[in-house]
């Protein structure tokens, strides 16, 4: 990482942890807002966001570790989540990855190689009576069908 | 079909419902609860008999009541939004449609109990919500609903604040859901001491469910005893329950706890139904020959969750798929939890190959039942709930598979 690019992510921290207070419990939502942006919490922005808390590092990267939507290695520029929980499983949910694994020749779990998607499954996404339902980034669909899965990852810069 | 779900917070769809669906403005309950003394608000919820609707079943006036008690100068209303329970989805409905319910309920459980801020722990999934419910109490601001001095109350100062989960199913458990909010890990805690005296920060805490809050706003607008005339004797008011799976019209349907699981299979339109899942992956799996049976406290207790499986559904394939929830979803802190779901899971996979002794699965229904006595919250208490009723209630299904199961698969 650049020296640059340090400075620039601290300053970024600092302006999270101004909006979001410096105690502890602001540490849930400065992660959230660090996640968002660069899909991933590196160890320089864990060390960062530690010093800025009065915190050891460890109890950062504990925190990070045991929520399922962050994570420490960077992922592809787009999250696709799909619901695998048995409501969406009955209305086609197989036939939807299948179709996704196909069209982006990854499997799920994996990072395309241009880095463009990374696709998961996810536990229940509350969507149950619209499935099956995806989540790309912060954006859900639902009443998928593999021809329309695809063409909405079509879609995606 | 529209396959993007488009947020317009506040638009309402055509819902029809006894209690929580019923006519309300804005702000009524707000206006109605600080022109009342708080022990009047409480003893409106006392007659309501209004129990917790996360699943649980405590009576909110009880709660309110030991928070209201509690002495400190600072107390805490959360609101609990992380409904993770596979099959429920009626809190994403009421933020997204009804979002003044909750909010106002929020502002009266502040008055009531004496606390300065309301926090929203909302479910990482919901994370399109954010934003439009945060300008939704903007404007809430503007018009003195929140913020000094409410509605010319003077020394009423409270505020409501979001905070994001990041996806933990366990994280709905409320010490947990305290433990994540105060920048830990989301595991549970030992209790007690229980939130009301000892909570967020330390500070008495009063954790309420999205739907808690909503009947809320209608209990003290329309008297507690306008919400007990609806539901049984043990179960007042009605119920949000989240509909899914082989049915013509799933989605979220207001109706009197005492309802029979019948009655709620017509009404969305589920036919050949062999086995409803009530209660989400944690509840109970009832078959066709107990449909008589109600949707009630005392007799089926439930957050809500409904997933209906018809005839061609293989429930070892359902059971399979809960198990590996709960193997997921395990915060990992007490034994009894991590490796029995695990042992649980595995027990599953082994009929599925056609391997197995009935010695063993056995022995594997009373680990679940040491999982239901030795987890430390609900997530290990509950999770066997599943495997023992599914592995009971469908037994000729899954142990007549024919031919030793699906051998080779």
């Amino acid at each position: 990482m650049l020296v640059v690019e340090k400075n620039a992510l601290s300053e970024e921290i600092e302006s999270y942890v101004e909006k979001y207070g410096n105690d502890r419990s602001a540490l849930l939502m400065i992660l959230h807002e660090i996640q968002k942006k660069h899909r991933h919490i590196s160890e320089f922005a864990q060390q960062e966001v530690a010093r800025l808390l009065n915190i050891h590092p460890v109890e950062v990267y504990s925190v990070i570790s045991f929520f399922a939507f962050l994570n420490t290695n960077p992922k592809g520029r787009n999250l696709v989540r799909i619901c695998q929980t048995i409501s969406c499983d009955m209305k086609g949910k197989k036939q939807v990855v299948e179709a996704i694994e196909r069209e982006l020749g990854i499997k799920i779990g994996e990072t395309t190689k241009d880095n463009k998607f990374t696709v998961e499954y996810a536990n229940c996404l509350g969507l149950c009576d619209m499935g099956p339902a995806m989540a790309i980034n912060d954006q859900v669909f639902v009443n998928l069908t593999p021809e329309k899965a695809v063409e909405l990852l079509a879609k995606v810069k | 079909m529209e396959n993007h779900l488009t947020v317009k917070l506040g638009e309402k769809k055509d819902r029809k419902g006894p209690v929580i669906f019923s006519e309300y403005k804005r702000g009524d309950a707000i206006r109605k609860a600080l022109s009342m003394s708080r022990e009047d608000i409480l003893f409106e919820l006392k007659d309501s008999k209004l129990k917790g609707r996360g699943g649980a079943g405590f009576p909110t006036s009880t709660k309110w009541m030991l928070t209201a008690a509690a002495k400190a100068e600072k107390k805490f209303i959360i609101c609990n939004a992380d409904e993770g329970e596979p099959g429920t989805f009626k809190d994403r409905v009421l933020l997204m449609e009804y979002p003044e319910l909750v909010f106002d309920g929020m502002v009266v459980g502040g008055y009531t109990i004496g606390a300065q801020l309301g926090i929203v722990y909302l479910r990482g999934e919901y994370e399109y919500l954010l934003k439009p419910l945060e300008d939704y109490l903007e404007e809430m601001r503007k018009d003195n609903l929140l913020g000094k001095n409410i509605l010319g109350k003077e020394g009423f100062d409270f505020d409501i604040e979001i905070v994001l989960g990041s996806g933990a199913y366990v994280c709905g458990e409320e010490t947990a859901l305290i433990e994540s909010l105060e920048g830990h890990r989301g595991e549970p805690r030992n209790r007690p001491p229980y939130p009301i005296n000892t909570g967020f920060l330390g500070r008495p805490t009063s954790v309420n469910n999205v739907e808690t809050l909503a009947a809320v706003s209608h209990i003290v607008v329309k008297g507690g005893k306008w919400f007990a005339k609806y539901g049984t004797d043990k179960s007042s008011g009605s119920k949000l329950f989240s509909v899914s799976g082989d049915c013509e019209r799933p989605g979220v349907y207001e109706l009197p706890w005492g309802t029979k699981v019948s009655e709620l299979l017509e009404l969305v339109g589920a036919k050949n139904a062999k086995a409803v899942q009530i209660g989400g992956a944690s509840g109970h799996c009832i078959p066709k020959s107990q449909f008589d049976r109600t949707l009630a406290y005392e007799d089926i207790p439930t957050g809500g969750s409904v997933m209906i499986f018809n005839e061609n559904r293989d429930m070892l394939k359902v059971l399979k798929n809960f198990m590996e929830f709960f193997v997921d979803e395990s915060c990992g802190q007490c034994t009894p939890c991590r490796i029995g779901n695990v042992k649980l899971l595995e027990g599953v996979e082994m009929i599925e190959k056609g391997n197995y002794t009935f010695a063993h699965i056995n022995k594997l229904k009373d680990l679940g039942r040491t999982m239901q006595l030795a987890s430390k919250c609900g997530l290990g208490q509950s999770s066997p709930n599943p495997f023992i009723s599914i592995l009971e209630n469908f037994k000729d299904e899954i142990f007549n598979r024919g031919n030793g199961g699906r051998n080779g698969r």
